[in-house]
C-alpha cells in the first residue's frame, strides 16, 4: 500500500536551488506544499556590534559591505542618519550624484533579478540577454564611481568623486542602449507564452496579505500596494524629480516581473532628469569625527524595498548602536505564505521571486594600477578594450556579436 | 497644522502622559517614550484608531541602567512614529506584537537573541539571527558582552 500521508522536506541551508544559505521546511502531500517555514540567519556577520567598536567612516566602509548587490543603499542610508544627527546638510551636487548612483545601482540590480529568474524557470538564454546587457550598467558604474560593486561613493557629508561633464554622454549612451533592450524584456514579457504561463498565479500574495505580512518594494507593490520610500519619504534628490510608483495587481511572480521591468524604464528617465539637472558646486561638505549626541531613523528605497537604519550617537567618534532592516527580512517573512498550496516545482522561482539580497561575491576590477616604477597606469578603458582583443585572438570577437543589438 | 502636529495632539489628547514625551524631530520623523505599563494601549490606539499598519523594524538597545526597544511604526508609510519602550534590566522582558504584525516574529526573536529581552507570547520556534549552537546566556549586543570564552562554549567546541 502506498504511504498517503505527509512527508517533511528540508532544502537548505546549502542546496543546489538556492543561492544563499537560507533552509525550508516543507510539508508535502504529494506534490503540493502544504505548509512552509523559512530558517534564515545563515550569514549573519556581527556587523552591527562591530559597528559600534568603529568610527562613522570605518562603519561607512563596513555597512557598504554588507550587501554587494546594494552596496550604495546601505551606505547611503547610514550617511543620512549620521549626517541627520550631525546637523549636516549636504550639498545638493551630492544628493544628486547619490541619487544618480542609487538608481544605476536599482537597474544592474533589477536585470540581474531578470536573469535569475529566468534562469530559475528554465529559460537561460533570458539569463544570457539580461547578464551581458547588465554589463553596460556595470561599465557605467565603474566609470563613475571606479568600482563595479562597493561603490565607496558616499562620504558623511557628501560624496568623494564628482561627475564630470565629459562622462554625462557616455552615461547617457549606455542608458539609451538599455532603455531599448528593456523595451524588449517589456515585449517578452507582455506576448511570450511559456514566461506568461509559467509566472501567472504562482506564489501568490494578496494585498490584505502583503499590507499584514510587511511586504517591502517590488513584492509589495506586485500585490498593489502602492509604497515606494522615494515617494513617501523623499530622501536625496528624488523630492526635485518626477517618476510614477509601478504597482500592479496579479498578486503573482508574473506581477513582480512587469514591476521590475517597468521600474528599470523609470529609473531611465530618472537619470536622465538627474544628469540634466545637476546643480553646480561642491561635492562635500567638511564633517566633524565625533558626532553629537542623538539619534535618527533613516528610510531608504533599496532596489528589493525599503532599507531602514537607525543609528544612535553619543558625543564619541563611534556610534552607540547602529541597526539595519534591510529589505529581504521583511519579505522573506511572507515567503511561507507564497509556497503554501503551491507545487514543489515552484518554490525556487517563488523564493527568487522576492529577490532575496546575496552577500554578493561579485568579482572587484581594480580600475586604476599604477605601476610606480614603470609609471604605467592601466585604465578602465584599456583593460576593456585588452580583454576584448584576448578574446579576438582566439577566434571569439565580442564586438561583432554585440553589433547584432 | 502639519500631519505630524496632528498625530502628535492625537496621542496626547488621548493618553495625557505623553504630555512632553513626543518629539517631532523633523518632517516625517516622531519619537515617543511611552512607559512599559501603557505601550500595548498607546500601541493598539495607534493600530486600531490611527490605522498604523506597517512596522518597519524593531530596534534594541542597550542603555547600560536599562534596555529600550524602539518599535518603527508608519500610519501610510509616509510619516515614522518611533515608540521607544525602556525595558528594566533586572529582569527584562516585554510583550510581543505579533497579534498586531505577524512580521514582528522576526524582530522579537532579534531581540531575544541579541539582548536577552525576552519576549512574552513569542510561539516557539527557531532562534533568529545566531547559530543553533550558540551558547545560551550570550547575548552580543549588551554593552558588558565581550565574548570572552565563547569559543570553548559552543556546541562541538573541544572540551
Amino acid at each position: 500500500m502506498h504511504n498517503t500521508g505527509d512527508v517533511k522536506v528540508p532544502i537548505g541551508p546549502q542546496h543546489p536551488a538556492l543561492k544563499e544559505p537560507e533552509s525550508f521546511l516543507l510539508t508535502l502531500r504529494g506534490e503540493k506544499i502544504t505548509a512552509a517555514s523559512v530558517k534564515i540567519g545563515y550569514n549573519h556577520r556581527g556587523i552591527e556590534k562591530a559597528c559600534e567598536g568603529r568610527t562613522y567612516i570605518q562603519d561607512l566602509y563596513l555597512i557598504e559591505r554588507i550587501c554587494g548587490i546594494c552596496s550604495h543603499s546601505h551606505s547611503t542610508a547610514f550617511a543620512q542618519a549620521v549626517e541627520e544627527i550631525a546637523g549636516i546638510e549636504i550639498p545638493a551636487r551630492a544628493k544628486y550624484i547619490r541619487t544618480i548612483v542609487a538608481e544605476l545601482e536599482r537597474v544592474h540590480s533589477h536585470l540581474l533579478w531578470l536573469g535569475v529568474a529566468g534562469h530559475e524557470i528554465g529559460f537561460d538564454t533570458l539569463l544570457m540577454y539580461t547578464w551581458r546587457d547588465r554589463e553596460v550598467v556595470m561599465d557605467i558604474l565603474a566609470q563613475l564611481t571606479g568600482n563595479r560593486v562597493n561603490y565607496g561613493m558616499n562620504t558623511i557629508g557628501g560624496v568623494r568623486r564628482d561627475i564630470k561633464a565629459e562622462q554625462i554622454p557616455q552615461v547617457l549612451k549606455g542608458v539609451d542602449t538599455l532603455e531599448e533592450r528593456t523595451k524588449y524584456y517589456i515585449k517578452i514579457a507582455g506576448e511570450e507564452p511559456t514566461l506568461i504561463n509559467r509566472l501567472s498565479k504562482v506564489g501568490m500574495l494578496s494585498y490584505e496579505d502583503a499590507i499584514r505580512m510587511g511586504a517591502v518594494g517590488p513584492t509589495a507593490r506586485a500585490s498593489g500596494v502602492q509604497r515606494d520610500v522615494r515617494k513617501d519619504d523623499p530622501y536625496a534628490a528624488y523630492a526635485d524629480i518626477d517618476f510614477k510608483v509601478i504597482t500592479h495587481n496579479t498578486c503573482d511572480v508574473y506581477g513582480r516581473t512587469i514591476v521590475r521591468v517597468l521600474e528599470l524604464m523609470e529609473s531611465f528617465q530618472i537619470i536622465r532628469q538627474l544628469l540634466a539637472k545637476l546643480p553646480e558646486g561642491p561635492i562635500s561638505v567638511r564633517a566633524p569625527r565625533k558626532i553629537p549626541v542623538g539619534e535618527a531613523v533613516s528610510r531608504y528605497e533599496a532596489p528589493r524595498g525599503e532599507d531602514l537604519h537607525y543609528v544612535r550617537a553619543n558625543g564619541t567618534d563611534k556610534p552607540d548602536r547602529v541597526k539595519v532592516r534591510a529589505p529581504t527580512l521583511a519579505n522573506v517573512q511572507a515567503v511561507a505564505l507564497m509556497l503554501e498550496d503551491r507545487y514543489l516545482a515552484d518554490m525556487p522561482i517563488v523564493v527568487a521571486a522576492i529577490d532575496p539580497c546575496f552577500s554578493c561575491t561579485d568579482r572587484l576590477v581594480s580600475i586604476n594600477y599604477v605601476d610606480h616604477n614603470s609609471k604605467n597606469t592601466f585604465e578602465w578603458e584599456k583593460i576593456h578594450r585588452d580583454s576584448i582583443e584576448w578574446y579576438k585572438k582566439r577566434g571569439i570577437d565580442f564586438a561583432k556579436l554585440n553589433k547584432t543589438f | 497644522m502639519s500631519p505630524e502636529e496632528a498625530i502628535k495632539n492625537d496621542l496626547e489628547r488621548k493618553f495625557d502622559f505623553l504630555n512632553g514625551n513626543i518629539t517631532i524631530k523633523r518632517a516625517r520623523r516622531i519619537f515617543v517614550d511611552v512607559p512599559f505599563e501603557r505601550f500595548h494601549d498607546v500601541l493598539d490606539y495607534m493600530i486600531k484608531k490611527m490605522r498604523c499598519a506597517m512596522l518597519s523594524g524593531i530596534t534594541g538597545l542597550d542603555e547600560v541602567e536599562n534596555f529600550a526597544a524602539i518599535y518603527h511604526m508608519s500610519p501610510e508609510g509616509k510619516i515614522m512614529v518611533n515608540l521607544k519602550v525602556k525595558i528594566s534590566r533586572e529582569k527584562p522582558h516585554i510583550k510581543s506584537i505579533m497579534q498586531y504584525f505577524p512580521i514582528a516574529e522576526m524582530y522579537e526573536r532579534e531581540l531575544e537573541d541579541l539582548l536577552g529581552i525576552h519576549v512574552d507570547g513569542l510561539p516557539e520556534g527557531r532562534r533568529y539571527p545566531l547559530p543553533d549552537g550558540w551558547p545560551k546566556g550570550e547575548h552580543p549586543l549588551r554593552k558588558d558582552w565581550k565574548g570572552a570564552g565563547l569559543e570553548m562554549k559552543l556546541e562541538g567546541a573541544d572540551a
